[in-house]
């Protein structure tokens, strides 16, 4: 069974589960992810591994509360199994030979940025990293970046914490500052990614990406991960999620998020409503 | 329940291949553990095969029989990736049969096939069967078509024309680029898909996929086809009339131009060997692989074919496996 060992509120909106899976635990690495059902008639929601303890035989899971499934999710506590959890699936972020990395979290993709930052750090090499929030109140995992950073920028978009600005503003800072870095690691929203890798291409720094579209097998069954890279079609859940930024269309991958976004929304309308009725 | 034998087999694989093969060793006296990736076992059969074609109620009760003979199947398990085929044996099987299925679907590769409406068979068919999309609660999406088009002439892309008709598209077309004489797809499949008022555009190839200004598809674009010389499958080729262009009005395309076979075993299983195409090569009907007690049969060795050959190859492999762990011991 795979039991919710912990579970802890990192900020309004996004929250962290410890799950009892000691077969993936053994195996995860980072840049992997895994795929979820909460429960029985749940739909299958993948998330990228947070982190993971070999010994203790658990993985650690970090998800924003965005729609219906991660909803029913988040109505799940300590002590409490979810339905089904699978992987580890995706390749590794590969991190061998690197020497110097800048690793840039937006939002809820610190929580996947922070395990490869922590890789590269034990394997030695110097990290820098970027974290982006909208506010103070959303800004998780300062301390373990702080960890495992030489450098660490947290930007906020009204300037309530950190510095005023976007991760842009930080990594182009950084860069003028003779910063030479081997690569960059961007993961957080498509459009925060797009924009850093406009930058480092200017710049001509290798950047990697880490894509999260919609998946149902997660095995590379369905097809429905696809996404077009350097002119191919790929698929995220094998032949990533980490990805050259520089050659994904990220217009285009915009564009198929949004493809159940009404249903999306109907969903969410609906599980507030029932959540609403079960507080009565 | 079968008096065991002592020995121990492991399944890749809980579809049709993978369950004649669980059910047949178990019989024999085997202890058979069935490793399904997906968080429910039946394959293709639960994923793919539409309710109106095999109720899942009989997988479900086929399962059971199984787990009643003693067959151990374990869901939510990638092998290749949570477990390797190498793992397999060093906890004790004695030899493991690969019946992973066909793998990833293919594309045409022509321009707005990311468009949004555009599907592949096996996503379409996985949203409404597995996910329970054709419930009126469930909680996967789906697109609600009014027009559809599946691309394709073999029993998927009837089983998907057939599945988008009973969703409530009003038009549903297979676009085929061969004749009927041609399809793939068994004949009472597209009988039935005739009967039902499924449209064929045979001899029709897409060439692009068109889009509104919000990325949603409204249309395909195709050309009409004629017959030319019998190519290396000895069906004649299609060859392009010119200035035949046309366009189909829909909301929804379909791909079921079939698959190219998984990597997740070819590249975590060293010494298996795998053809050009990537699918794994056997020596005749036994199953057997290249690795010394690796058996492998269905659709990862063939390519996209059918239930009823899966699970002869299942059952043929059932019987090589018995036989070289006999020898062996």
């Amino acid at each position: 069974m795979y039991r919710i060992l912990r579970k802890e509120s990192l900020n309004p909106t996004v929250s962290l589960m410890d799950i009892q899976a000691p077969l993936i635990a053994k195996k995860a690495e980072p840049g992997q992810f895994i795929i979820l059902r909460a429960k029985e008639d749940s739909e299958r929601i993948p998330l990228t591994i947070a982190d993971f303890d070999r010994e203790k035989g658990t993985v650690t899971i970090i998800y924003q509360i965005v729609g219906g499934s991660t909803m029913e999710l988040d109505t799940l506590n300590e002590g409490e199994c979810l339905h089904d959890f699978v992987g580890p699936l995706g390749k590794p972020s590969e991190t061998d030979g690197l020497k110097k990395v800048a690793v840039i979290g937006g939002g809820v993709g610190c929580a996947i940025a922070y395990p490869i930052a922590k890789k590269l750090s034990s394997l030695g090499c110097e990290v820098h990293s970027i974290a982006g929030f909208r506010n103070k109140e959303l800004v998780i995992l300062e301390d373990e970046f702080k960890k495992v950073s030489s450098k660490l920028c947290i930007m906020t978009d009204d300037g309530s914490y950190g510095t005023k600005g976007l991760v842009t503003n930080a990594l182009e800072e950084l860069i003028k500052e003779g910063n030479q870095y081997d690569e960059v690691i961007a993961i957080g929203p498509l459009v925060m990614m797009k924009f850093v890798c406009l930058l480092t291409k200017k710049y001509g720094i290798k950047t990697i990406v880490s894509m999260n579209p919609i998946m149902i097998d997660g095995t590379g069954m369905c097809g429905g991960c696809r996404l077009t890279v350097g002119g191919q079609t790929k698929f995220a859940c094998v032949d990533g999620p980490d990805f050259d930024g520089h050659l994904v269309d990220f217009d285009e991958a915009m564009h198929r998020g949004t493809i159940y976004r009404d249903f999306e929304s109907h969903m969410r309308d609906k599980n507030c409503n029932l959540m609403k009725q079960g507080d009565k | 329940m079968p008096v065991s034998n002592g020995h121990r087999v492991a399944i890749v694989g809980s579809g049709p291949s993978g369950l004649a093969a669980a059910g047949d060793l178990a019989k024999m006296g085997y202890k058979v553990t069935v490793y399904e990736a997906l968080h429910l076992a039946g394959g293709v059969l639960v994923y793919g095969i539409p309710e109106f074609r095999l109720p899942k109620i009989i997988v479900q009760n086929e399962i059971d029989n199984l787990k009643a003979i003693g067959v151990d199947i374990e869901t939510n398990m990638v092998i290749g990736k949570v477990l390797t085929v190498d793992e397999l044996f060093e906890m004790g099987n004695e030899a493991v049969y690969i019946g992973s299925g066909a793998g990833l679907p293919r594309f045409m590769n022509i321009p707005g096939e990311s468009l949004k409406g555009v599907y592949s068979a096996n996503e379409y068919l996985t949203r409404i069967n597995l996910m329970k999309a054709y419930k009126k609660d469930s909680k996967t999406p789906i697109m609600h078509s009014k027009n559809v088009a599946v691309v394709g002439g073999g029993n998927v892309a009837m089983d998907s024309a057939r599945c988008a008709k009973r969703m409530g598209a009003e038009n549903v077309y297979i676009i085929y680029r061969r004749s009927r004489n041609e399809m793939p797809a068994r004949k009472e499949e597209v009988e039935h898909a005739i009967e039902e008022g499924i449209i064929f555009r045979t001899l029709t190839n897409p060439v692009e996929i068109l889009g509104d200004e919000k990325g949603m598809v409204n249309g395909v674009k195709c050309v009409e086809m004629e017959l030319g010389e019998p190519d290396a499958s000895g069906r004649c080729r299609p060859v392009e009339k010119p200035d035949s262009e046309l366009v189909i009005d829909v909301d929804t395309v379909i791909m079921a131009i079939g698959t190219s076979p998984n990597p997740l075993i070819r590249t975590t299983t060293p010494g298996l060997e795998t053809n050009q195409r990537g699918c794994i090569v056997t020596d005749g009907d036994s199953g057997m692989t290249s690795r010394e007690g690796v058996y492998a049969g269905g659709d990862a060795v063939t390519g996209a074919a059918t239930v009823i050959l899966a699970m002869g190859a299942g059952k043929a492999a059932a019987k090589a496996i018995d036989e070289y762990i006999k020898n062996k011991n």
